[in-house]
């Protein structure tokens, strides 16, 4: 059989039917380049993290340069004497967010319980409708409300009763305001409740049904089989969840900026207000004066950057053990 | 049987306290939406979406002008954060193999938990700094930064669903790969993807943090890129934390668009979920 | 080469009516079927691991060629090389020469995309796209690759008819392809296939996941294929080898065993091996 040389080849196989427009060599070139623009979007994902971390190093080098690592202990924060140390809004950071995973955690564990293994049927689906609802509420509007109606209720009826009873605490001393740490703290918890309680429920869900059957066929009650049975599976895949959920609440913004009463003070009161790394660079980044100013708010978010750019990686080894893509979480 | 009892009595305690657990978390909840709904509807009125703010001690009033501009910053955030998440998803799916292809999405989930203020400081170091003023542009940029990695991920999920047999039957009816991709895979996964950027969208249009310092505020219409505009969240924030009584009537009534607006596209998400559910 | 030299006494029936050409040609191979497709030492690996071994084997054209072998002997792999479909499967290899009408396939510079046009691929389980409407999975071939036919509803309605599924989905072409039977899934794949006028058309196992009635709906519809094209089908089933094929080739472990006429393969196998399996002793 004779073989046609290379040059007859592509005529060859174009098929006669005048219909069949392309050639070889532009099929490869539309394969090549879509392959290309594919490419370069993804990189553009890697890039745009990159180009974040890079960015705020560089908007913070004159901070870095001036504070050293002295920015990370000192507490006076007084932009017209150009002062800047960032240890009341770590403080600040810290506390509220580990307020906030004081309450929500508990909770959060029981709702998640109660949706993976207890309610019935019929209610699973409202009832995890209802908690990503939670979730989907813009982070201004929980600020709203804890404007409006969360910081007086604390004022008017939680911190008073709460001097009442546990005054002799320093925690619980001063005058209630409403606005401060606790307030912060809670609308935090509530904040971050949803993503802990979903993240939960997906991984006690993904526990084999086989594992529960057994321990329910030794005789044991519903609970004890979620003890025995599914607790101690879902444990690593909890653990993620509250480390993302700490995540989030690391870096909320809005809502706590608005009920913390932001001062840059450090107070063993939860009835004090206080202030979030978050929070400063909300309220001050866009009327930063000076260079240095707005250089000591840049290290300000590059730390939260650092900071949730590692328990993110942290949380997602964890959850991931169990199986699963852990949803984004973030503050807003 | 006094052990059984115990056991009993643990196990309905521990129950009920779920239970306890549950209906407590839904206390806030049903709270925000309430006060939402109730002050909300009191602030609004015609002028509310048809007129621009007014200067303080003024009575009405509106928010229109941050109405249109949030519709704007999402529309830019759109435009640039969607080709690209869905290509970079694309991407992912049909030929992420390698060391790359987990860098990027590893660098997509962690991007996905970094908090949207430092986005903000990232997109003002970037554009607000070089341009010497705030603008819609940055504010769209910032938004599209935080849809991205959910984009891409939901892409790349979506995609990875189709199954490979449709794949191969496009190649074998002698269509170019990146047809197949396009015209086969993506649209096969397009009511999925078209859910998860709706949400993200739903997401985006309720970002206060990172416009702050890239959007900026604007008290009149604006329709340039490179001005400062107005939009929703940032009003709510601007006429919370004002000392007015009108602008907190007019920030409750804001905040009861903007949540409107936001559970509007997640149920519009859930619905399009749901109605590909059935016609498989 | 040596088997297709052979003469098959029934003269085929002419092509399409009005196509001189074609029914021309059909009269030429009553006599000597020309071939259409042939592989010179074709060889293929995944990974370390060779699943076919030189082979070399003649595709007579307007014919069917059945090719049957025990599971995992590399019949898939063996007709998903003749349109490059392997390619498509990551770390599979090939190597030795695929020739369509005497052009190698594999030579560098030939799109498989341009090969594939010319030689369609039916696979075991239908996949039509569930996106799509019946019309638009017929379509899809011509539309993918950019072709608007002037007269969309002609080439849906030839296709539907020459796959033997016209009849059952003329009133509900708009509803999604998805929403057939296994059956006519089948049919509409076979369909999608037709509708880009291919030269061959490769089956691997179309019948596998259908039901009596539906397999002898498809052995129907290849015989009145082959009487326009070139047809090669893997199959499990050696009734239905015998029953649709003029040509057979028996694989054993990446062999080619056995290749010959239809008939003269099972009743007069040449090979012990091909006696067992035919005889149903192991397989
Ligand atoms: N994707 C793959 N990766 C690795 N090895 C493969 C792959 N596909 C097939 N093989 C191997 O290649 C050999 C031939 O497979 P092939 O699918 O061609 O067999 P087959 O004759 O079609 O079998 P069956 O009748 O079961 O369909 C087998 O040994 C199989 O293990
Ligand atoms: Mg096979």
């Amino acid at each position: 059989m004779q073989r046609p040389n290379a040059l007859d080849l592509r005529r060859a196989l174009t098929p006669s039917a005048s219909f069949w427009a392309w050639t070889g060599t532009e099929a490869n070139l539309g394969d090549r380049l879509f392959h290309g623009a594919a490419a370069l979007c993804a990189f553009g994902v890697v890039a745009a993290l990159a180009g974040m971390g890079v960015e705020m190093i560089r908007a913070s080098l004159s901070s870095i340069e001036r504070f050293g690592l002295g920015f990370v202990t000192e507490v006076t924060w007084d932009p017209v004497r150009e002062l800047f140390g960032a240890a009341p809004f770590i403080f600040g950071t810290i506390v509220s967010s580990l307020l906030a995973l004081a309450i929500a955690v508990p909770v959060a564990v029981g709702v998640a319980i109660f949706l993976a293994e207890l309610a019935p049927a019929w209610l699973r689906t409202p009832a995890s409708f209802v908690v990503e609802l939670l979730a989907a509420i813009p982070s201004v509007v929980y600020g709203l409300w804890g404007v409006f109606v969360l910081a007086p209720w604390l004022r008017d009826t939680v911190q008073p009763a709460l001097a009442a009873a546990l005054g002799f605490l320093p925690f619980f001393g001063g005058p209630a305001r409403g606005f401060g740490m606790l307030a912060g703290g809670l609308i935090l918890a509530i904040m971050i409740l949803p993503t802990i309680a979903s993240v939960s429920r997906d991984v006690m869900v993904a526990v084999p049904t086989s594992y529960r059957e057994a321990a329910l066929a030794l005789g044991a009650t519903r609970f004890e089989t979620v003890q025995v049975a599914v607790l101690p599976h879902a444990k690593a895949g909890i653990v993620g969840a509250v480390i993302l959920g700490l995540g989030r609440a690391l870096g909320e913004t809005m809502a706590v900026t608005m009920v913390i009463g932001n001062r840059a003070e450090i107070s063993a009161s939860l009835f004090a207000p206080a202030a979030t790394l978050a929070s400063v660079i909300a309220n001050e980044y866009a009327e930063a004066t000076s260079d240095l100013y707005l250089a000591a708010l840049s290290e300000l978010g590059l730390m939260l950057f650092a900071v949730t750019l590692i328990l993110n990686i942290g949380a997602r080894l964890l959850v991931g053990k169990v199986g699963r893509a852990a949803p984004g979480v973030r503050g807003g | 049987m006094d052990a059984y009892r115990r056991r009993k009595v643990i196990d309905v305690g521990a129950r009920a306290a779920c239970v306890a657990a549950t209906l407590l978390a839904v206390v806030p909840l049903v709270s925000v939406l309430a006060y939402v709904v109730v002050r909300g509807a009191a602030g609004l009125s015609w002028s509310f979406f048809t007129a621009l703010p007014q200067p303080v001690g003024e009575a009405g009033g509106g928010v229109a002008n941050a109405i249109l501009g949030s519709l704007q910053l999402v529309g830019i955030a759109c435009v640039l954060g969607v080709p690209v998440g869905v290509l970079a998803g694309i991407y992912l799916a049909e030929y992420g193999r390698g060391r790359f292809a987990t860098a990027v999405r590893y660098a997509a989930d962690v991007m996905s938990g970094i908090p949207s203020i430092a986005v903000g400081i990232f997109v003002y170091t970037l554009l607000v700094l070089s341009m010497r003023h705030f603008s819609a542009l940055a504010g769209g940029v910032a938004l599209a930064v935080l849809m991205l990695p959910t984009v891409t991920r939901t892409t790349e999920e979506l995609l990875k669903l189709v199954p490979d047999s449709l794949r191969e039957a496009g190649l074998a009816l002698g269509v170019p790969r990146w047809r197949v991709v396009l015209k086969v895979v993506l649209r096969t996964g397009a009511p999925g993807i078209a859910t998860g950027i709706m949400l993200a969208v739903a997401r985006a249009a309720g970002e206060t943090a990172p416009l702050l310092f890239t959007a900026f505020n604007n008290r009149f219409w604006s329709a340039s890129l490179v001005e400062p505009i107005a939009s929703l969240p940032v009003q709510i924030f601007t006429y919370a934390v004002s000392p007015y009584e009108e602008w907190h009537r007019q920030a409750w009534a804001a905040a009861l668009v903007l949540v409107v607006l936001v559970l509007l596209m997640n149920a519009g998400a859930r619905v399009l979920t749901r109605a590909r559910g059935r016609s498989r | 080469m040596m088997a297709v030299e052979a003469s098959r006494e029934a003269a085929p029936t002419p092509g399409s009516a009005g196509d001189t050409a074609r029914s021309a040609e059909a009269r030429a191979a009553a006599t000597a079927p020309a071939v259409k497709m042939q592989t010179e030492a074709l060889r293929a690996w995944f990974g370390a691991h060779e699943v076919l071994k030189a082979v070399s084997l003649s595709i007579p054209e307007r014919r069917v060629t059945a090719v049957i072998g025990p599971s995992g002997c590399g019949k898939s792999t063996f007709i998903r090389c003749l349109n490059r479909m392997h390619e498509v499967v990551p770390g599979a290899r090939s190597a030795g020469a695929v020739l369509l009408d005497g052009v190698d396939i594999f030579e560098r510079g030939v799109d498989p995309v341009l090969v594939r046009r010319r030689v369609g691929m039916v696979f075991q389980r239908a996949n039509p796209f569930p996106a799509m409407s019946i019309a638009d999975n017929v379509l899809a071939g011509l539309r993918l690759n950019g072709v608007r036919p002037r007269h969309p509803e002609e080439v849906v309605e030839r296709a539907l008819a020459q796959a033997a599924l016209w009849d059952e989905v003329k009133d509900i072409l708009s509803r999604s392809g998805a929403s057939l039977s296994g059956g006519q899934q089948q049919r509409l794949c076979i369909a999608r296939t037709l509708a880009l006028e291919p030269e061959v058309v490769l089956m691997d196992e179309p019948c596998s996941a259908l039901d009596p009635i539906a397999t002898a709906r498809i052995e129907e519809l290849i015989h009145e294929l082959k009487d326009r094209y070139t047809i090669v089908i893997v199959t499990h089933n050696m009734q239905q080898a015998a029953r649709v094929s003029d040509f057979t080739a028996f694989f054993y472990i990446g062999e080619l065993v056995e290749h010959g006429e239809t008939d003269a393969l099972f009743t007069r196998p040449q090979k012990a091996r091909t006696e067992d399996y035919i005889t149903g002793r192991f397989g």
